[in-house]
């Protein structure tokens, strides 16, 4: 009954979604109050049945019920709860419940903040988005329901797929789709302006806080999975440039070039044409990383299981809504004036030079990905594109966009005076070289040109971030209380530093980590010693352990150095019980400056077992950069300056609806 | 009307046309993309004579097969194993085909156990003018060999011509095996 | 769905975990793991022969001691796998002629995205001269206002 209350719920929410999209979009095409009034509870009604559906899907994994089809393939009695849980989206089909979830959310958030915009506006932004609505609970029903019952219903369920019984995995989807289709609101208002003919800066002030949140949230998704391959995965990397991975980049790097450019169409009412062009990009790619990761397209290690039937669908909806946004752009585009000009040497310059090197990236990104199915489309012999080459290419590209991190801060809207700029930038990038020059050596006491480069180039980004902060704080005044000037400064401007910072430190961490980890792979004997990179490892035993849903082998590695004990790692193969497939669990242990670990092989004799062993310098500065950026984008997010405005808007928007009362009357 | 379209000219439309051009590119090739198996690798043994090799064969181990055995005619080699699910479900299809005198089919089996490879053929019958045992695998790389089963066409030259990869279903024999046999064998040695 | 499992099962294998550690002397050690960090595992659905524990990927690598401990180069082993598996074993695609888009384009991207921000800078310098004139603007300003009715 349960499962069926959920089926019907997510069809009523399907109704409420026609509703939410077509009669607000009529009503503000037509001016019909009453008709865009209605966005509001449709978005608010829509989410709640969609709340109730997914809460029944939770409640047939959490009692077990395998009657479900979806349930039985992906739970079992023996997962712990907590799993249970996260199981629901473990798979496509409730997967896709989390995405249309989310987007009730963000489609809720949005009824809750716009009290202050003018209700054509909030008409079409919900319009918008209550199509993205329709398509995928469209999809969700006709070709992935999750509610399908199975009969006769199998006594035991088939578990989730190890793979994903990890802390790491349960929080990751959530945030990536939050990510995802947070994108979707920055899309809707973007759409609502071209359709509305008002394309002015204040769109863009309205947008920003949105995709801001999106693109944190889309951040530490991204970050979260990196870190999960590296515990789970036991190769001891962080990024493997799989399709899937890529499908969720490509959306990232889109975001940061319209959190970027937003500013400038924000402040400066310029390059518009561009920023509305970007926020259609940014949501159409996390659509086409829905097509590649659910189609079977590409051969990627995270893929779901395919059906043709679903790439197709979502095909058509991709060409349906990004092919529409894109004619729509066509056709209002050439209209929109963009009014600030500015000098060569300029902010404005700065941001459209990291728009160009991030847009490049992107591209470069996407043609990579796909490059095998266009060599397969056109019947020519197969080839793969992997990390060697997305490595090589996309490094080029990032020493520049680093270069241009450290300098934007310092540069002014319109224009700079060249010799007041360059005398700071100086400056930092003497300090960025004398660490460029000597970090290596300390850490790892040699170098090369390429090391250098990057250290230096980070160093220099972090440089630049301290230093205009302190700028900011004014540390060298007297007078006012420091801790005063300290809360004085924007959130903007913090949350700016914090991310610039973010950045140094991820390329630190990356250079380091790729240019000095060390790897051993050999047979350990029990009582073993092997040595690496100025540590010992000694190999003490194996035994066994039993977990809730599994078994596993627990191998005891103690880590000296100096002849001082460092670490006990305990490395695990997990054999779970009903798939039966190995599982890694690597034995870490994270410092600030190294990683040393350790991951358990094939058992070859009764005391002998494979075992790989790495040194990895800085490797956690990677997921601190990142999260560092996620903090900046948070910070960014909560400036007075969206709060003030909303303040000032809903006096504002209070008026506005008066003198229209008072007009209808008349 | 018109002076609408003049005025979008006059504003240079063109390059906001761009990106819908683009992205209706993108989609016709994911479009093509759907229909097709990423899986499939091809080969590039293709256009190539078949690889040199010598093998035991399986129904009698001090005999050898090799490379040789496959001049003069259009024949199969399909790659199997007793272990193979999969190889299974193609094992009728393979066994009409020698019924009706359609081809030669030889077999390579590959990575197997010799007496259960044999009592594979006497369960589910024999196709196989001859099987060639490549108990390591070695073979199986020089021909590409990837995953089981696998069959390759090779023409009266010795030249493979064809590879299919995956279960060999009645649907292929039809559509792409025959047409491919009937052509191979009107052309002259 | 069978032919799903199937795959789903194969994938999972493919993540048994680490591979037996390989004896390989250990002069070629930095060569041979850096030569299987190129090579693709074909049974497995995205990983390098060094990290897939599938049977072909053990045979590959024993393949690649071999020949290192013959001497080849590694073009020599690059090659070999090349002529089996077709360029699709190599994560570093060659460069052909049907590869130049990918080696290029980020290069020819860029110039072109260069090309055009210059050009937008130069049109942005002369100040006022890319501003509609008054006519245009009401010509601009009655269109759109038609549009949205």
């Amino acid at each position: 009954m349960i499962p069926e209350i959920g089926h019907f719920a997510l069809i009523i929410a399907l109704c409420l979604a026609f509703v939410q999209t077509l009669v607000p979009l009529l009503g503000a095409q037509t001016h019909t109050v009453q008709w865009m009034a209605v966005a509001k509870p449709a978005a608010r009604g829509q989410l709640l049945f969609i709340a109730i559906s997914y809460a029944c899907l939770t409640y047939s994994f959490i009692i077990d019920d395998f009657s479900v089809l979806y349930v039985a393939n992906n739970s079992n009695t023996a997962l712990p709860l907590h799993y249970k849980v996260s199981a629901v989206w473990g798979a496509h089909e409730g997967s896709l419940l989390l995405w249309v979830l989310m987007l009730g959310i963000w489609t809720v958030a949005v009824t809750v903040f716009s009290a202050s915009l003018p209700r054509d506006m909030v008409a079409r932004v919900l319009g918008v988005m209550g199509f993205v609505s329709i398509g995928f609970l469209l999809f969700t029903l006709l070709t992935s329901n999750p509610f399908e019952r199975i009969f006769p219903s199998p006594v035991e369920g088939r578990d989730l797929n190890p793979l994903l019984q990890d802390p790491g995995l349960v929080i990751h989807p959530p945030m990536l789709y939050m990510g995802y289709v947070g994108f979707s609101v920055a899309f809707a208002f973007a759409i609502a302006a071209l359709l509305g003919g008002k394309l002015d800066s204040i769109w863009a002030r309205w947008s920003r806080p949105w995709v801001i949140s999106a693109w944190v949230s889309l951040t530490i998704g991204i970050t979260l999975g990196s870190w999960w391959a590296y515990h789970e995965l036991g190769w001891g990397g962080w990024w493997f440039w799989d399709p899937v991975e890529n499908a969720s980049f490509m959306p990232w790097l889109v975001g940061t070039a319209l959190v970027h450019s937003l500013a400038v169409t924000d402040k400066r009412s310029s390059l518009k044409n561009w920023t509305v062009l970007l926020a259609i990009l940014a949501f159409s790619l996390s659509l086409l990383g829905t097509f590649l990761v659910r189609s079977g397209v590409l051969v990627s290690v995270h893929a779901f299981a395919t059906d043709p039937a679903r790439g197709l669908y979502i095909l058509i909806f991709l060409a349906v809504v990004v092919g529409g946004s894109l004619i729509l752009y066509a056709i209002r585009a050439p209209y929109i004036k963009s009014s600030g000009q500015f000098e060569i040497f300029s902010r404005e310059t700065a941001l459209l030079i990291n728009n160009v090197l991030l847009l490049v990236a992107t591209l470069t990104i996407l043609v990579g990905t796909l490059y095998p199915l266009f060599v397969s489309a056109l019947n020519l012999p197969s080839l793969s594109v992997g990390k060697p080459y997305f490595d090589l290419v996309f490094s080029a590209l990032t020493l520049p966009l680093v270069l241009v991190v450290g300098i934007g801060p310092f540069m002014r809207w319109k224009s700079t005076p060249i010799n007041q700029v360059s005398k700071r930038l100086f400056k930092i990038a003497a300090i960025g070289l004398a660490i460029g020059l000597v970090l290596p050596v300390m850490v790892a006491g040699r170098s090369t040109i390429l090391v250098t480069l990057g250290a230096a180039l980070g160093a220099w980004s972090i440089a630049s971030a301290v230093y205009y902060l302190s700028k900011n704080i004014r540390l060298t005044e007297h007078g006012t209380h420091i801790l005063h000037r300290i809360r004085k400064i924007p959130h903007a401007i913090w949350g700016m530093s914090v991310a610039h910072l973010g950045v140094g430190v991820f390329v630190l961490g990356v250079t380091f980590v790729s240019a000095f980890e060390q790897v051993r792979e050999l047979p350990m004997q029990v009582g073993q010693e092997a040595e690496l990179s100025g540590y010992l490892f000694r190999f003490d035993g194996v035994r066994d352990v039993q977990g809730p849903n599994y078994f596993s082998k627990q191998a005891s590695v103690r880590v000296f150095k100096n002849g001082e004990p460092v670490a006990l790692l305990l490395p695990e193969k997990r054999t779970y019980l009903v798939q039966q497939n190995p599982m890694t669990e690597a034995g870490i242990d994270s410092g600030f400056l190294r990683d040393v670990y350790v991951a358990l092989g094939e058992q070859i004799d009764d005391w002998t077992w494979g075992m790989r062993l790495y040194y990895k310098p800085f490797v956690q500065w990677i997921w601190l950069g990142a999260m560092l950026m996620a903090v900046g984008g948070v910070l960014a997010a909560s400036d007075r300056r969206y709060r003030l405005k909303l303040k000032r808007r809903r006096k504002a928007a209070a008026q506005d609806f008066h003198e229209q009362q008072v007009t209808a009357v008349s | 009307m018109s002076s609408r379209l003049r005025l979008f000219r006059d504003v240079g439309m063109s390059k906001y046309l761009l990106p819908v051009i683009l992205f209706f590119i993108l989609t016709s090739f994911l479009f093509v993309g759907l229909y097709r198996d990423p899986t499939e690798v091809s080969s590039p043994l293709v256009g190539k004579p078949v690889p040199q090799f010598s093998l035991p064969r399986l129904d009698n181990s001090e005999a050898l097969f090799s490379e040789r055995e496959f001049l003069g005619k259009v024949s199969l080699l399909n790659v199997w194993a007793s272990w193979c699910v999969a190889c299974l479900e193609e094992h009728p299809v393979l066994s009409e085909l020698a019924n009706r005198n359609a081809i030669i089919i030889y077999g390579l089996n590959y990575k197997d156990d010799v007496t259960k490879a044999h009592q594979y053929l006497v369960e589910h019958g024999n196709p196989y003018l001859a099987n060639a045992v490549d108990a390591f695998g070695r073979v199986g790389i020089e021909w590409g060999v990837y995953g089981v089963p696998e069959t390759f066409v090779v023409d009266k030259k010795g030249v493979i011509r064809y590879k299919h990869i995956g279960v060999v279903t009645q649907q292929d024999v039809e559509e792409k095996l025959l047409p491919l046999i009937g052509q191979l064998q009107s052309e002259v040695l | 769905m069978r032919k799903a499992s199937c795959l789903i099962a194969v994938f999972l294998l493919c993540f048994a975990a680490l591979a037996q550690p390989d004896a390989v002397a250990p002069e070629h050690e930095k060569r041979y793991y850096s030569l299987l960090d190129e090579l693709r595992c074909l049974v497995c659905q995205n990983q390098t022969i060094a990290e897939s524990d599938a049977d072909l990927a053990k045979d590959l690598r024993a393949e690649v001691r071999k020949m290192l401990q013959a001497g080849a180069t590694d073009s020599e082993i690059t090659e070999f796998m090349v002529s089996r598996y077709g360029d699709f074993v190599l994560y570093r695609p060659p460069v052909k002629p049907r590869t130049w888009l990918l080696w290029f384009g980020p290069l020819i991207f860029l110039v072109i995205a260069l090309m055009v921000l210059s050009r937008l800078l130069r049109k942005q310098k002369k100040a006022g001269s890319t501003a509609l004139t008054e006519d245009e603007q009401a010509k601009v300003d009655s269109i759109l206002s038609r549009t949205e009715e």
